[in-house]
């Protein structure tokens, strides 16, 4: 009995003490951050190497370089999904290749892509630092999370569709884009948006691949402060940064919790869907 | 198979996407085999370890001192953070009144989409002088430890929590009917049927504090040296990546590259640790 | 809808209408469409159904009987195909339609299906429009004239007995249909690609029983211009409905088999074998 108690008390104080520590990071970062913030931080230039000034071409730069990740995976990812739970047996050897080749590029440490980002982005194929490097890296490193909850959003699709067109003689692919792809665009949304989260808070990747320049580039060519390299070289390379550096950790994490938000109620809408649909 | 013209034309498409996204993997092993060619062609991988320093301007590749400030952060980590999961996980599964359990297991969600650099920064904020107070120069092998246990601690907690949420709910129904206590049923009954999907949230997250860069680049201080103590400074393999690509050249440039490749080797064994004990439990 | 072009009646009447409620064998021909000829199939390396020989007739109504499990799925599966659709499923033995060999791999299997429309135990309403649902698959078959699928839709609609029900909200959400309007929706849809035949996997057992009884009665009324093959559990509904009947048993714990084929009331009235007196009766099964 004692033994009990003893456990519940225990229990109790690690969740206080984790929630402690977390409301203590969270409330540190929006105290630090919140004095500087404001409309003309967010649109201005950093000036004096970001120790004042704003973050408004850091923006851009980082909206880019998800850009650039997202409109490159995205398709990638949804064909790779499709083909492995449409079209191939979840057994056949050319499935299983391609799964557990994903399933070592989801464990690659990100430094390791920033090396490969470098090497074969950057110098290979020649892009330099850029954006454009910095976005095709990320692409690379948000594949896996993409097409893991394409396949599962696709795989939760009612299979009497999939049956009910057949019987009607209708091709695979137009069940796929009429029914299959529309019963999971929730969970397919839900996955992109963990994509760009992923790709969002990502620094070790970019900072050998799309650079430090902080000016607003002219093409996606140019290279790109993204806002987590620029919360890194605030704090540890410019002495006096930390006030910018707070308020750039808070629009990241402000950024990062409405994607979170948007992808959690997609993926609760869907279940929901998928409950009353039943 | 019986496909229309469409389907096939379809099919093939897909088959290309489908390629080329398993060969990221093998150009990513590619590529840091081809930049680390011109150090691994000529130096024993043995020198790795027994070189006098890691001066890799003057050919000394010495890497122990990295890897062992790895090693250590990491088993720190997963030590601090292994009951802090469980307990969370547990905590949010069977103690907390509902709401306060849905709040709880939306903060831990939160915080696993926290970015690695705002740890790292708070942590050299905040957490680094309180250290130093205690022990200078606070920028130490325990701030990264600390730092690493924020990071990894939602990744136990989430896989825990869903290996706890798969364990039939009839074990638990059996062992309250039976007059167990609470401790005495989740101890008795819960952790161990959901054992393996423990451990692989602990070898996941061991995977994760690994390869984890910037939040202990920005914590431990980066001196290269053996640690003899948790207040030394020291520099893990990913930070020295980190630091030197930036000015690195010729072997120098390579010798990070080999080091990513251990990186990788490394993360590689532990995934698939994790994957053989999942599909254990899948045919059990 | 209220554009609709006057119909050619004379043309719709030959492509659609189903005509009034006939029962008996009047409409029915004793001519083979279907001829099986001893079919056996294994799922890996289960074998699931036996040497099966039957003939389905054109314009009649074939209704397959026996417990669960013991193939009458599965042998419909056969007949339009979708056994392509399950892995590690091997067919053997001679299946012909029309003469065709249904089992020739380089059959347009697309084709086939329009051919041979499926109805299975629960209605499976596509989540678009009730007009979505019927012009799909009129689209996926190169129909694309709005005018043609408007008086198919209101054909169709019709004759499944749909279209006073729903004229009016031909753009809502298939899925807000009562059960029986969604079994019905989907016969209708497959009656939009005039198919020559029909296969029912238990097109009633998912309904309350007055909207059993309707599609009873619209099963009734294909007779004649449809040829229907259909799996039921309801003895009595069997009975009411179809000209044929064929008795499937699981042998020896093992595969499912055809023990007696024949004329329903035959079947029903005086079975040659044993096992289908006793299951006909009751005593079985």
């Amino acid at each position: 009995m004692t033994k009990n108690v003893l456990a519940t008390g225990l229990i109790w104080l690690m969740a206080a003490l984790v929630s402690g520590v977390f409301v203590w990071l969270l409330s540190d970062i929006l105290i630090h951050g919140l004095p500087q913030l404001s409309w003309a931080f967010l649109a201005e230039a950093p000036e004096n190497s970001g120790r004042s000034g704003g973050i408004g071409p850091i923006i851009v730069s980082t909206l880019l370089i998800l850009l650039v990740a997202m409109v490159t995976a995205a398709p990638l990812g949804l064909a790779t999904a499709v083909l492995l739970s449409e079209f191939t047996r979840y057994d056949s050897i050319f499935g299983r290749l391609v799964r557990r080749s994903l399933d070592v590029l989801a464990g690659v440490p990100s430094i390791v892509f920033g090396l490969f980002g470098n090497a074969f982005f950057c110098i290979y194929l020649g892009l330099g630092f850029s954006i454009l490097s910095g976005g095709l890296t990320l692409a690379c490193m948000v594949l896996p999370i993409l097409i893991r909850t394409a396949e599962e959003g696709l795989q939760a699709a009612p299979n009497d569709y999939r049956l009910a067109a057949a019987a009607l003689g209708m091709p695979r692919s137009a069940a796929l884009v009429h029914l299959l792809l529309p019963s999971a665009a929730p969970a397919l949304l839900a996955g992109l948006m963990l994509g760009v989260g992923r790709a969002m808070a990502e620094t070790a990747a970019l900072i050998f691949t799309s650079g430090y320049v902080d000016r607003l580039p002219n093409s996606l060519l140019d290279s790109g402060r993204a806002l987590s390299v620029h919360i890194y070289d605030l704090s540890m390379n410019v002495a006096g940064g930390d006030a910018n550096a707070y308020s750039s950790a808070l629009v990241l994490i402000l950024l990062l919790f409405i994607i979170n938000t948007i992808a959690m109620s997609l993926a609760k809408q869907w279940l929901y869907r998928r409950v009353v649909s039943i | 198979m019986s496909l229309s013209r469409a389907d096939r034309q379809l099919l093939a498409l897909l088959r290309g996407c489908a390629l080329l996204s398993a060969v990221i993997v093998l150009l990513i092993l590619l590529f840091l085999l081809r930049e680390s060619w011109p150090v691994l062609r000529q130096v024993p991988l043995l020198r790795f370890v027994t070189d006098a320093s890691w001066h890799p301007v003057d050919g000394l590749y010495q890497l122990t001192p990295m890897l062992s400030a790895t090693l250590y952060s990491t088993l720190g980590a997963v030590l601090l953070a292994t009951p802090l999961g469980i307990a969370s996980a547990v905590f949010s599964r069977y103690y907390a009144p509902p709401f306060l359990a849905g709040l709880y297991r939306r903060l831990i969600e939160l915080l696993a989409g926290i970015p690695s650099v705002v740890y790292g920064f708070w942590g050299l904020i905040t957490l680094a002088p309180l250290i130093g107070r205690l022990h200078p120069p606070g920028v130490s092998l325990l701030t990264g430890i600390l730092i690493l246990t924020l990071m990894i601690l939602p990744t136990v907690a989430l896989t825990v929590d869903a290996a706890l949420a798969a364990v039939p709910i009839a074990y638990v129904r059996g062992a309250a009917a039976l007059g167990l206590s609470r401790w005495g049923l989740i101890s008795g009954v819960a952790l161990p049927a959901a054992r393996s999907g423990i451990i692989a949230g602990i070898i996941l997250a061991a995977g994760r504090a690994i390869g984890e860069t910037m939040g202990v680049l920005m914590v431990a201080g980066n001196v290269v040296q053996q640690p003899l103590s948790l207040f030394d400074s020291v520099r893990t393999l990913t930070a020295n990546i980190a630091l030197e690509m930036a000015y690195a050249t010729g072997e120098h440039r390579a010798a990070l590259f080999v080091s990513g490749l251990a990186l990788m080797l490394m993360v590689l064994v532990l995934v698939g640790t994790a994957e053989l004990l999942f599909r254990e439990r899948r045919y059990d | 809808m209220n554009e609709i072009e006057p119909v050619d009646k004379t043309r719709m009447n030959e492509s659609y209408t189903l005509g009034p409620l006939q029962a008996g064998p009047p409409c029915c021909d004793p001519e083979p469409l279907i001829r099986v000829d001893n079919l056996t199939l294994h799922y890996r390396k289960k074998p699931a159904l036996e040497n099966v020989s039957l003939d389905i007739y054109k314009g009649c109504i074939t209704a397959l009987i026996g417990p669960s499990g013991c193939g009458k799925t599965s042998f419909l599966s056969v007949l339009n195909r979708m056994t392509d659709m399950i892995p590690d499923c091997r067919v053997s033995g001679k299946v012909h339609f029309n003469g065709k060999d249904l089992r020739d791999p380089a059959l347009n299997v697309q084709g086939l299906r329009r051919d041979i429309g499926m109805i299975f135990q629960k209605p499976v309403p596509f989540p678009l429009s009730i007009r979505r649902n019927i012009e799909l698959p009129l689209r996926e078959h190169g129909i694309s004239k709005q005018a043609e699928l408007n008086d198919i839709t209101q054909l169709v609609l019709q004759d499944v007995g749909l279209w006073d029900e729903v004229k009016g909200r031909l753009e809502s959400s298939a899925l807000a249909l009562s059960g029986g309007q969604q079994q019905r929706l989907c016969i209708a849809r497959a009656l939009a690609l005039k198919p020559k035949v029909l296969l029912m996997d238990e097109p009633c057992s998912a309904l309350d029983p007055i909207s059993s009884g309707v599609v009873e009665d619209l099963i009734q009324r294909l007779r004649g211009k449809y040829t229907v093959v259909i799996v039921t559990h309801n003895l009595a509904q069997a009975r009411r409905i179809a000209n044929y009947a064929g008795f499937f048993w699981i042998k020896d714990q093992r595969a499912g088999c055809l023990i007696e084929f024949g004329q329903c009331k035959q079947i029903f009235e005086a079975p040659v074998h044993e096992l289908t007196a006793a299951y006909v009766s009751g005593s079985r099964g």
